[in-house]
């Protein structure tokens, strides 16, 4: 009997005890998350590191148009202007994943900040943000966003802003819902009765509790605002001076019946990096989340 | 409540979410740089200030923002969402025209999605060390991962160039206009495979994930196994008593998932070059064909806040827990 007891006790301290470090063993124990996160790195080096030892300039006429890949030197072959892809991936990745990651800040920031003003005050502010987070559901996403990108421009600024807009509901909806349960916790009426003022308990005591879901959503973010910046641009509403995967697939795709590999392979690169985003992503869930895992 | 008054409800501040749409476009597209007349006066080739000023009193440009903003919600509510000079045809009417095919677009591939997706995640739930079940994961990575145009143009790729079973694009065979209804729809049905099957591709791996899911939390709740501790054949539990009871998520989701549909088949008419919103949407913001544009995402919004309500009031019928709030 008293053995079955500390055996529940340790249980229970390994529950209360959910430290960073075990956080990590619990994502590393998760193949497919370590496989994605390989992945990840794998393209990040691609993309950044790559330039250095492949040096062709992505916007220079190197050869014939549609060289096949793997012919005359050309890894990846060439474009329809006869540009080297490979050189036009490694630019292509870097704007991908910049803008990726800069519309997921923005939609992340409003997103929260929403969410915790309406999750914390509650009543009237919750009612207004809350109806101002269902207009924006009601829009629908990748119109508003072209709509946007077609009035004021198409530039770097404009697409990543566009983005981020129109995707920080889902964001919003999960901040206000931890924020709702943390709110009520014992330590938050603890800061609360030592007169901590309102921002401060918003984003020193209750955000960083809040933490997990939003971790998990901003990082599924940034795999899906690289999906809606590659859409904008194969649509042709991106900046014609920069080259990112979806223009690579947006230029060439007249072409798709006779050079298929020119739009098939920056797809590819794509699909590869949300996967192994989402697959990174899960991983997150699972270790944040012990409690999900179980279930 | 009654299901009446809640219904009435629910239009009602759907009118107000729909007015406000109107006045964010409207108020976007004033205070974006270029109007109109700078377009008309680029088509022409140019004109002077005073042909500007008149196009822009012709237009009523150059009455005051909330004049115009104005007269533009009440001749949508008399239905006229005003003249497009590119198209030179009433909106209303282009909108019109092209809406049927959107509609068949998005609504066959919700219903592909959903069969598909209900049959593999129930299958999944079935048998968790199946086949069926590691289809389900690799699909729900791949339909989130895969960029919507890739898997049109994938398919094209292999169903057009590579083994030419499907015709690369557009709605119906030109020859056929004069032929028979039947034969023409037949021949619709040809073409809407292909982009039937893209745009289905992203929710399938949607539905079945979620089916999956929501089928094996009903399968472990106590009425399940009161059900099979009296003897139910096990057929009758699955189809019977936890699907029915799973279905309530399925429908929440596709409901609001349907402003991202929309989303996704302005790209999947793009890449089949099929005539409906989306592909006019595109075309009039390339043009800044400006009356169009705003037509289509007041249409667009109508159309997400009217399936917001009926998926409202579906779940609220075939769920009696949710009747109560």
């Amino acid at each position: 009997m008293s053995e079955i007891n500390t055996q529940i006790k340790d249980v229970t301290s390994i529950q209360a005890t959910s430290s960073l470090r075990e956080m990590t063993t619990m994502f590393f124990r998760n193949y497919a998350a370590v496989a994605g996160l390989i992945l990840l790195i794998t393209i990040l080096l691609f993309v950044f590191a790559g330039p250095w030892l492949h040096t062709t300039d992505p916007f220079e006429m190197v050869w014939a148009p549609f060289t096949m890949p793997m012919q005359e030197g050309f890894i990846l072959g060439t474009d329809y202007l006869g540009r080297d892809i490979l050189s036009a991936m490694m630019a292509g990745g870097q704007v991908s994943l910049a803008i990726g990651l800069a519309a997921a800040l923005v939609s992340v920031t409003i997103g929260v900040s929403v969410g915790a003003f309406a999750g914390y005050y509650g009543g009237l502010v919750e009612e207004l943000l809350m109806r101002f987070t269902e207009f924006f559901q009601v829009l629908p996403t990748l119109l508003f966003s072209m709509v946007i990108v077609a009035l004021f421009g198409a530039s770097l600024l404009t697409v990543t802003l566009a983005i981020g807009v129109v995707s920080w509901t889902a964001v919003a909806r999960v901040t206000r819902s931890e924020f709702l349960r943390i709110r009520e916790m014992e330590y938050v009426a603890a800061a609360r009765s030592g007169s901590a003022r309102d921002l401060y308990l918003i984003f020193k005591v209750i955000l960083p509790n809040a933490l997990p879901p939003i971790v998990v959503q901003a990082n599924l973010m940034v795999g899906s605002a690289i999906l809606f910046e590659a859409a904008l641009s194969f649509l042709g509403l991106s900046d014609p001076n920069v080259m990112s995967w979806g223009q690579v697939i947006g230029s060439n795709r007249p072409y798709i019946l006779d050079a298929g590999f020119a739009v098939a392979i920056p797809g590819f690169a794509i699909f590869l990096t949300v996967l192994a985003i989402s697959l990174v992503g899960d991983g997150l869930n699972d270790a944040l989340n012990p409690k999900l895992r179980q279930r | 409540m009654s299901l009446g008054k809640i219904l009435a409800k629910r239009i009602g501040y759907g009118l107000i979410l729909l007015i406000a749409v109107v006045v964010l476009n409207f108020t976007l597209i004033t205070i974006a740089p270029g109007d109109v007349a700078d377009s008309i006066a680029g088509d022409m080739g140019g004109a002077d200030a005073e042909v500007l000023a008149e196009i822009r009193s012709r237009y009523g440009l150059d009455r005051p923002f909330a004049v115009q903003l104005g007269r533009y919600i009440s001749s949508i509510a008399a239905l006229d969402l005003g003249y497009s000079y590119f198209y030179n045809a009433p909106v209303t009417e282009l909108i019109l025209q092209r809406l049927p095919a959107t509609l068949l677009l998005v609504f066959s591939s919700q219903i592909l999605a959903i069969a598909v997706g209900l049959l593999l995640g129930v299958m999944a739930a079935r048998k968790p060390n199946s086949f069926t079940n590691l289809i389900v994961t690799f699909l729900s990575l791949f339909g989130f991962a895969a960029p919507v145009f890739w898997t049109g143009i994938l398919l094209i790729i292999l169903f057009v160039a590579i083994w030419p079973v499907f015709p690369v694009g557009g709605m119906m065979s030109a020859s056929l206009i004069d032929a028979l209804w039947y034969e023409q729809w037949i021949n619709i049905g040809y073409h809407l495979v292909l982009p039937m099957v893209t745009l289905a591709s992203i929710y399938l791996a949607l539905y079945s994930r979620l089916t999956r899911a929501s089928m094996q939390e009903v399968l472990g709740s106590d009425y399940v196994r009161t059900a099979r501790a009296k003897g139910l054949a096990e057929n009758k539990v699955f189809y019977k008593h936890a699907l029915k009871n799973s279905l309530g998520p399925l429908v929440t989701v596709a409901g609001l998932q349907f402003s991202a549909v929309i989303s996704g088949a302005v790209v999947v008419e793009a890449v089949f070059s099929w005539p409906g919103l989306g592909t006019l949407a595109l075309q009039s913001i390339l043009a800044r064909d400006t009356p169009t544009i705003m037509g289509i995402l007041f249409l667009s919004s109508l159309v997400v806040i009217v399936v917001n309500i009926l998926t409202d009031m579906i779940l609220r019928m075939i769920d009696p827990r949710i009747r109560a709030d």
